[in-house]
């Protein structure tokens, strides 16, 4: 699915990720884990296409595809999804018509028609739904005075919609409540599917006790410097980073 | 029988005496350049008109002639030489393309972007031997015209050509014409008053809600109407219109200069929802050509408890100097201004609104968005004035100004002018940066650079667009997108 090879991405003429390999398989679930400022983010933007976001070395190949040939709202179409550790506010726009017309977006990339309002609606109203969203958020604006955990919640609503190959969640589970990151999770297992990867980035094991992934990584100061089984996570969760790496 | 055919038998079948302004004769015949007495009164007669409007015409441009052109307005172009503008049908043009291979390819993405039907293409962008078509293509897309009309008529409402109702309601036209703006309101109105082309006029009789937007776009009839149009609107007593001005899609025009002036009155109880969407040539990419224009647009709240709704999209011209007002004398009468205003490449604009409270209890809400990009300059300035016999008068006043490119110009020039203590006044402004987090948020969800930026400003515009008519908002929601296009920067 997706092959990164000795990654080197400079932001703002820094680098930031130092030679990062990774090869996620279909049908795998993967958590990156690492301290604040290691560059998981950036890694996650990258993937995604963001602009100013310079990759000086390495290559990334998503399904035999050079990715770094994509425009992001491309890769969106390829099947890409990123669920934004900070979900962006955008006045004026509601979340309804911002969802439908990724939606749309998508299936014209892939030759599909449009999808009719009604269709799309009944969609929305049951996704939204699964996640125990307020059917109120779907008319408000896109994120727009949400709490944390109502903006990733509305992330996860985007992604069951898009329904994407490839999905990179950022701290997805971060800002959560319980009950919310129950729910979420069962989001995310939904997701997982033979032909699925998903690459979870997370602070916390207690996620992982939901989505069990098949791989855990350890990224510090912008490679990954450990890789094991989800006994990794619970090992640094006890011991911290300081004794693992 | 074909389409063209058979809208052109029901013209016929019109006859003479079809009131509502259109003309299937669009050969005209011309004034040579400049301005004079002279050129006034051909136009005069070539309009056929009674004396007291000739006399009129010339009186305002004796006005003109000892009048200075403002430039007071945060706007910089090269001076106008008044003498070589023809002012009545600017000479056929020789090079007019011959077919739509022939138009620049720009105008020719957004009309399809637009949706807008091959053969109105060809008229909109002036393609030659279009121009019969262009009354066979409104009358198609309108083929309900005589519907329309009928149901105008039996609702009592005037709606035609002014140069019509100066013939056939001279004494409504005679007791309104220059009321609200006077003849010597300023130079450019001034101008209109002495050359003005045509125009608009409805009347919607006492208690009377007109049963359908009024919509100049089923009276385009000849290339230059647009140029020194005028346009008066009287709402008698507890009546109410909605009037739609504009079209979305560009319109090839030879006439650089425009300067139009738009009158509404509204007596006791009535209502004028007055909507643009303003679209004319703004220039190329390096800031050659487009259209100047000048506008003097002006409501007049004479009965109490009225209201005047103003909403306009602009985004064309080169140049726009631009600011419906409203002039509440009636007690407990309402003003709103509603505007975006867009800007890209070379365009300025200049625009605004003024709010002159003379009556008690009356409010004012105004809502400015614009938008700049390229190396635009987009200025908004407003006059909230309160007049010391109005008691309690309420304004708010909301400007917020966004950025697209990092060389473009936003500027808010706000005057209040306070004379009664009771009055309150609130005004906000912001002015931001279109953010690269929305960007990207937009494009990681499978948008476009464009598309981005399109769903961006028509969310940050959302508050006046909610105030079209529907069938303004689509159009006009797609031709902000349109209109920004190449603008991220
Ligand atoms: N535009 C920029 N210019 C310079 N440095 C930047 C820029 N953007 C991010 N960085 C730096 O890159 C580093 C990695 O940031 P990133 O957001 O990828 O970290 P992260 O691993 O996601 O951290 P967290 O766990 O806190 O979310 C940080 O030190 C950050 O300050
Ligand atoms: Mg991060």
């Amino acid at each position: 699915m997706l092959k990164i090879k000795d990654l080197h991405v400079q932001v703002g003429g820094t680098e930031i990720i130092k030679g990062l390999t990774l090869e996620i398989k279909p049908g795998e679930t993967h958590a990156i884990m690492g301290l604040n400022g290691a560059g998981k983010s950036t890694l996650a933007n990258t993937i995604a296409g963001r602009d100013d976001y310079t990759v000086t070395e390495g290559t990334i190949t998503y399904q035999g595809k050079n990715l770094l040939d994509f425009e992001p709202h491309e890769r969106v179409g390829e099947g890409i999804f990123l669920g934004f550790q900070y979900p962006v506010e955008i006045p004026g726009v509601s979340n309804l018509n911002f969802m439908r017309t990724a939606l749309n977006g998508v299936r014209k990339y892939n030759g599909l028609e449009a999808m009719t309002a009604a269709d799309f609606m009944k969609l929305v109203r049951a996704k939204a739904k699964a996640l125990d969203m307020n059917p109120d958020m779907l008319k408000r604006f896109v994120n727009v005075g949400f709490s944390g955990g109502e903006k990733k919640r509305n992330e996860m609503l985007q992604m069951a919609l898009l329904d994407p190959k490839l999905a990179v969640l950022d701290e997805t589970d971060s800002g959560l409540d319980i009950d919310a990151l129950r729910i979420v999770s069962e989001g995310i297992n939904a997701q997982r599917r033979d032909d699925t990867s998903i690459l979870l980035i997370t602070h916390y094991q207690r996620l992982l006790d939901y989505v069990q992934p098949d791989f855990v990584h350890i990224m510090i100061d912008g490679k990954i410097v450990k890789s094991g089984g989800k006994e990794l996570a619970i090992e640094l969760e006890e011991k911290g980073y300081a004794s693992v790496v | 029988m074909a389409a063209t055919a058979k809208t052109k038998q029901q013209v016929e079948d019109m006859s003479g005496d079809y009131k509502y302004g259109f003309s299937t004769d669009v050969d005209m015949d011309m004034a040579p350049k400049g301005l004079s007495e002279d050129v006034i009164r051909f136009i005069s007669a070539k309009k056929d008109e009674p004396s007291w409007m000739l006399d009129w015409r010339l009186k305002a441009y004796r006005a003109w002639l000892k009048m200075e052109e403002p430039n007071w307005a945060k706007l910089n172009y090269p001076k106008i030489d008044y003498n070589d503008i023809y002012f009545y049908a600017a000479p056929k043009s020789q090079n007019k393309p011959k077919s739509l291979d022939e138009v620049d390819p720009e105008i020719l993405r957004m009309y399809e972007k637009l949706g807008i039907p091959l053969r109105e293409q060809e008229v909109l962008a002036g393609v030659e031997g279009a121009a019969k078509v262009a009354v066979d293509a409104v009358f198609d897309s309108v083929s309900v015209a005589t519907t329309f009309r009928e149901e105008l008529s039996k609702a009592g409402v005037i709606f035609m050509s002014i140069s019509e109702a100066v013939k056939e309601y001279p004494d409504l036209v005679k007791k309104y014409l220059g009321t609200v703006v006077p003849q010597r309101d300023n130079y450019f109105a001034a101008l209109n008053c002495a050359v003005y082309t045509d125009g608009t006029f409805v009347y919607i009789p006492k208690g009377v809600r007109c049963p359908m937007e009024l919509s100049t776009y089923f009276r385009i009839n000849t290339e230059n109407t647009g140029q020194f149009e005028r346009t008066l609107i009287i709402a008698e007593e507890g009546s109410y219109v909605s009037y739609l001005e504009g079209c979305t899609a560009p319109m090839r025009d030879e006439n650089q200069l425009h300067a139009a002036v738009v009158e509404l009155i509204t007596l006791e109880n009535a209502e004028i929802k007055y909507s643009t969407v303003q679209n004319w040539y703004p220039g190329d990419k390096d800031g050659k050509g487009g259209i100047y224009n000048f506008v003097t647009k002006r409501a007049l709240l004479k009965g109490d408890n009225s209201k005047v709704s103003w909403t306009q999209v602009e985004t064309g011209s080169a140049v726009t100097w631009k600011y419906p007002s409203c002039i509440l004398a009636g007690d407990n009468s309402v003003g709103e201004f509603y505007s975006v205003a867009v800007t890209n490449n070379y365009q300025q604009a200049d625009t605004g609104t003024k709010m002159i409270h003379m009556g008690k209890n009356t409010s004012s809400t105004i809502i400015s968005k614009g938008i700049s990009a390229g190396k635009s300059h987009n200025t908004y300035r407003g006059l909230v004035k309160v007049l010391s016999g109005a008691d309690n008068v309420r304004n708010y006043t909301q400007c917020d100004s966004l950025l697209v490119s990092s060389t473009s110009g936003a500027h808010t020039v706000p005057y209040i002018e306070v004379r009664n203590p009771s009055a309150q006044i609130e005004h906000e402004a912001t002015t931001s940066k279109i953010s690269d987090d929305q960007l990207f948020y937009c494009r990681a969800r499978g948008l476009d650079e464009e598309e981005a930026v399109a769903m961006i400003v028509n969310g940050f515009c959302k508050e006046v667009m909610q105030h079209l008519p529907m069938e303004f908002a689509v159009e006009a929601q797609k031709l902000l997108g349109i209109s920004l296009e190449g603008s991220v920067g």
